[in-house]
């Protein structure tokens, strides 16, 4: 039973990567800066879920407080980045 | 890799919302490649966001409870992070996208 687990897991671990390389080309090709600033918000997420796989893997909860901090900074930077295209700039007076 | 034996009742559930969340991630992430304009873009990408992780961290929170022999709920904390903060992000894109539409400004 533990090597279905494995086995899934790695296939969970695929399917993230290669949504991964699906938003990449959607960063590198994408029109507009906001199709650039989605397709780096996917990325993040599909890092996350490799990290989070990576810790039911592993079998330990370390992975946790990194798939957090890539959450966190995540949201951070496609806030600013949004905000940029709105207002250009971010931190208004 | 995980050294312990983990019965069915733990590996079955994991490994179904395990590959669910991987496909999850897959179609969002090829829907984001492949649809047309912005605005049906930035539907697809909501789908892993939302349903993907959380069935990733139910299956954490199950193998890791097992695995420590105590319940681990702190998952749920990137799940509350989540929830919140990706309708946020896709306001605010949303909004960006409208006003540059607006004024025209391409590039």
């Amino acid at each position: 039973m533990t090597t279905l687990l494995i086995v899934s897991a790695y296939f969970a671990m695929l399917c993230c990567v290669g949504g991964m390389g699906f938003a990449s080309v959607r960063l590198w090709r994408g029109p507009t800066a906001q199709d650039r600033v989605l397709a780096l918000d996917a990325v993040y997420i599909n890092g996350m879920m490799v990290v989070l796989i990576a810790g039911v893997l592993f079998g330990t909860i370390l992975y946790f407080d990194i798939a957090l901090l890539i959450a966190l900074f995540g949201f951070v930077g496609s806030a600013a980045l949004a905000k940029f295209l709105l207002r250009g700039e971010v931190i208004e007076p | 890799m995980i050294e312990q034996d983990i019965p069915f009742w733990i590996a079955i559930p994991a490994s179904v919302l395990m590959l669910m969340a991987g496909f999850l991630g897959l179609t969002g992430s090829l829907g984001l490649l492949r649809l047309k304009s912005f605005y049906a873009r930035i539907h697809a990408p909501t789908l892993g966001n939302t349903l993907g992780v959380m069935c990733l961290l139910v299956a954490s929170m199950l193998v890791n409870s097992y695995l420590a022999s105590r319940p681990i709920v702190h998952e749920v904390l990137i799940l509350l992070l989540l929830f919140t903060t990706s309708p946020v992000t896709a306001m605010l894109l949303m909004r960006a996208a409208v006003f540059r539409e607006r004024t025209g400004k391409k590039d």
